[in-house]
């Protein structure tokens, strides 16, 4: 059987064209506006509350609309966007560097390696400053210089300092701002928040989305919620891999179930992976933690010269070193893109020179560093860091040099959007990582926030009026048809969990479907590699429905069962991001084909074949997906080829 | 290394709940205190028994989900660091050790290890903001803000919610979770016009969530994973005190 149909082109209908500078203006005053006093009588439902959820949240409740919001954690504070450290871009140009909306717009073009939408990206960057005024204004308390001030530094190989930031917490801090003003609409009764509540299913009525089914993970009880207008801010799917720094409970759940009602996915096999991450210290590794990209601008990156060198990294002389990167990109060194940084680690470690307990690993090393500029300055500039490496290894990174490895980090890929930023399903919003619009095949530092809050306060708030215009729509209930399918579909899939009643736990399988795809999914893929992962997926996912334990019942706080049903669609999308690499016969940003390669080993594009969006659709279990084609075209940044030698 | 667990089991609020001894054999130090809880949770999985519930979610020290009495301690033995990320090198090959919830008025035992935190978030929707509607806000720069206060409100809105000061505290009381937000706010222009009214809506939130007062005994700042200092309480009764006498009635004072 082939593992997917060509399906017809598709095409981003909303976008408006003319001058690029002016397609948000025109497109915000072409779209049609809802009245306040109709705004009352209409419902949006949010999934998540991260950046991009709980900005949404509390910006759609400002407007009047009523809203429902729903998050798995046990408050809307907690979800991942907490955890990023580095900070925000914005094209304010406090410095006076050069930097302008323009130059933002055409640094993530081409960062993303020519496959995002330029209309998209400028958006992105015009309304970047209007983020930064928003959270200072709710009183993100942002690093400032002595006269009082916003600090900016540079970040992810940009040349302009345009990154704001709060120590290294940044996303933790906006995610407060936003949090505090859905707290406010929920303390005015204009937002009702569920948290503890998972979304297990999408409820389409005549073609439009028109609720979920939702999970109290308390009390066990199943129950279908509707609206007018469904808008997922449920994040990435890194989770997949099983390792990664993503938070335990992440997962693609709400986005595949949508998927599998209709709306398409694009661009899945898109990962980035990060270079710096703590490397896994044995079997009972459970996720990873991300250190910061800023310590390559002191350490240097080596492993022995010989395999299997188990001594001491101290008593290693220099000569029995290969400061590798350093040999093979002689003038970006050390500081070479995340990409490449993390391709060049696994090379070395799959050459059997790999260091610590699991040979997964190099050293990042300061001794260098700290001789030539003294402790102090190191501890100045690294010691939070260097603190939180030790709690975490034992290990005093002052004295022996540190162990990393690359990790899973972020998701490109996601469902397909319109310029609205509404799926395939009409009245279905997909905002932040949930959605694949804006990064293209890789993503810079620090603009992950700025996506979550663009799309959460400015874009979403503004295009979803163009649809709820021609509401309130016709009422739904919970007796409907629709709802009642959707809903024994949840039931069914929970009962079906619960009585395999096997001789495996849910997280042995997630391991493993790990480990498959980080092995053929993750920094390098290959034909082979892929068409043998998506035979052992499927293998696997047999095993998994035939063998998995999951204890206890369906009522009630369930840990397991959670976890179980958030695998089982784990899965299902792991198939689908090994089909979406094969195809993509071309290495780009996150995706690096092995036969696709300069002969110096760099990624190398295919512009005349793959320079569009691969939107999948979903047609039925264990059928092939249908891949539809978004053509990409660039009218403002001409495509070009990375080196870094 | 082996050790012997004696965990808090109760099946849901209305169970009286119990200590069960668990032998836990060949403990990596190098495992964190959830993944030794993993570990366990596999093997009681496959014996046919339920798995112990406990919060975690981001298990990086942020999130503020994770929160387990350890030994008495809140998050543990070691300052500054969330239950999630102290590792088992902390213990020795031997001990026995005690994992309880959180226990407050204000914290209902949901399931095992797992508790109800709503009303801090009820605490924050009573007024730990600033009015501030999306697209309503002033050029960034047009109010300077002296680095000592954006550092010292930085300091406090370190705070990630978990809880661990209203376990420690004998009167279950949640003042440090509440001053550090009124701290935060209080310190900044952009906070200046809701000061007064939003320590005293803040404070009431709090009384009225079952939180016990503060008496100054100091236990929660200890263990606050992110070194909250006892003087945000110092701030937040300096802010009530003029908003109930000086700023009572008195619009514009």
């Amino acid at each position: 059987m082939e593992l997917f149909s060509q399906g017809d082109p598709i095409a981003d209908t909303r976008a408006p064209d003319g001058p690029i500078e002016t397609r948000w203006d025109r497109r915000r005053f072409e779209a049609k506006l809802v009245n306040p006093a109709n705004r009352r009588k209409m419902t949006v439902i949010v999934v998540g509350t991260g950046l991009a959820g709980g900005s949404a949240a509390a910006t759609l409740a400002e407007q009047g609309y009523r809203v429902r919001s729903y998050c798995y954690q046990d408050s809307p504070r907690r979800a991942h966007s907490i955890a990023a450290q580095g900070g925000i871009n914005a094209a304010k140009n406090y410095r006076n560097d050069g930097d302008s909306v323009h130059r933002l717009f055409y640094d993530t073009v081409k960062g993303g390696d020519f496959r995002s939408r330029e209309s998209n990206v400028h958006r992105l960057a015009e309304v970047s400053v209007n983020i930064i005024d928003q959270c200072v204004a709710q009183g993100v308390p942002f690093a400032r210089e002595y006269g009082g001030l916003l600090d900016t530094r540079s970040f992810g190989g940009a040349q302009v300092q345009r990154t704001f930031y709060a120590r290294g917490q940044t996303g933790q801090q906006l995610l407060l701002g936003a949090y505090q003003a859905l707290e406010r609409q929920i303390g005015l009764g204009n937002v009702e928040m569920n948290a503890r509540h998972e979304m297990l299913e999408l409820i389409v009525v005549d073609g439009k989305a028109r609720g979920i089914v939702v999970r109290d993970m308390v009390t066990g009880e199943i129950t279908t919620e509707f609206a007018d207008a469904v808008v997922l801010a449920s994040g990435g799917y890194g989770n997949v891999f099983y390792l990664s720094t993503n938070a335990k409970g992440c997962n693609v759940t709400a986005t595949w179930r949508a998927h599998r009602k209709g709306a398409y996915f694009a661009n899945p096999c898109y990962t980035q992976i990060h270079p710096t991450c703590i490397p896994v210290s044995g079997d009972h590794q459970s996720k990873l933690t991300l250190m910061s990209e800023s310590l390559r601008n002191d350490g240097r990156v080596w492993v022995p010269r010989a395999k299997g060198d188990d001594r001491d990294p101290r008593e290693i002389p220099e000569d029995e070193r290969d400061y590798y990167l350093e040999r093979i990109y002689p003038s970006f060194g050390n500081l070479v893109p995340r990409d490449i940084a993390s391709r060049a680690a696994k090379n070395v470690c799959d050459e059997g020179r790999g260091v610590g307990p699991t040979k997964l690993g190099v050293y990042l090393d300061f001794a260098d560093a700290i001789n030539r500029l003294g402790r102090k300055a190191i501890e100045a500039k690294y010691g939070n860091l260097f603190e939180m490496y030790e709690r975490i290894t034992g290990e005093d990174p002052y004295e022996v040099p540190m162990r990393i490895y690359p990790a899973v980090h972020y998701t490109m890929g996601g469902l397909w959007v319109d310029y609205d930023l509404q799926s395939t399903i009409p009245g279905l919003f997909v905002i932040g990582e949930a959605n694949f619009s804006d990064h293209g095949a890789n993503r810079l530092g620090a603009s992950a926030l700025m996506q979550g809050l663009a799309d959460g306060y400015f874009v979403l708030p503004n295009t979803v009026a163009n649809y709820l215009a021609a509401g309130p729509f016709e009422k739904v209930d919970a007796t409907h048809p629709a709802a009642v399918e959707a809903r024994r579909d949840v039931e069914d899939r929970i009962q079906r969990l619960l009585a395999i009643d096997g001789d495996r736990t849910v997280d042995s399988f997630h391991r493993e479907l790990g480990q498959l795809m980080w092995e053929h999914c993750g920094m390098e893929r290959s034909e082979a590699g892929l068409r043998k992962a998506i035979d052992e997926i499927r293998a696997l996912r047999d095993q998994f429905w035939q063998r998995v334990r999951v204890p206890g019942n369906g009522e009630g706080l369930n840990q397991s069962l959670e976890k179980a049903g958030r695998v089982a669609d784990f899965f299902e999308l792991a198939e689908l991001m090994c089909i979406d690499a094969l195809h993509r016969e071309e290495s780009c940003g996150g995706h690096f084909r092995a036969e696709h390669q300069t002969p110096e080993g760099e990624a190398q594009r295919d512009d005349e074949r793959f320079a569009y969006v691969a939107a999948w659709e979903f047609t039925a279990a264990g059928e092939p997906s249908v891949l539809h084609k978004e053509d990409l075209n660039f009218e403002y940044v001409h495509p070009t080829q990375r080196s870094y030698k | 290394m082996n050790l012997t667990l004696r965990i808090w089991r109760q099946s849901g609020p209305q169970d009286k709940g119990r200590m069960i001894k668990y032998q836990v054999d060949d403990v990596s130090p190098d495992m964190s205190f959830l993944e030794m809880l993993d570990v366990l949770n596999e093997r009681l999985i496959l014996g046919g028994e339920e798995p112990i519930a406990f919060d975690h979610d981001c298990r990086e020290g942020i999130c503020g989900m994770c929160g387990l009495m350890i030994n008495g301690d809140a998050h543990g033995p070691q300052r500054g660091t969330t239950a999630c990320q102290l590792h088992m090198r902390q213990f020795k090959d031997g001990d026995t050790i005690d994992i309880e919830p959180w226990r407050a008025r204000a914290f209902p035992v949901i399931k095992d290890l797992v508790v109800n935190r709503n009303a801090f978030d009820t605490i924050i929707a009573a007024g730990g903001y600033v009015t501030a509607p999306t697209g309503s806000a002033p050029e960034a720069h047009s109010v300077p803000v002296a680095k000592a206060d954006a550092d010292a409100a930085f300091e406090s809105a370190a705070c990630i919610g978990c809880g661990a000061c209203v376990a420690a505290c004998p009167n279950g009381s949640g003042m440090l979770f509440t001053a550090a937000k009124v701290t935060q706010l209080s310190l900044l222009p952009q906070g200046q016009p809701e000061r007064y009214t939003r320590v005293v809506d803040m404070v009431d939130a709090h009384d009225e969530a079952g939180f016990g007062g503060c008496t100054n005994a100091g236990e929660c700042t200890v263990v606050c994973p992110k070194g909250i200092p006892l003087t945000t309480i110092g701030r937040l009764n300096r802010d009530y005190l003029a908003a109930t006498t000086r700023h009572a009635d008195t619009p514009g004072t």
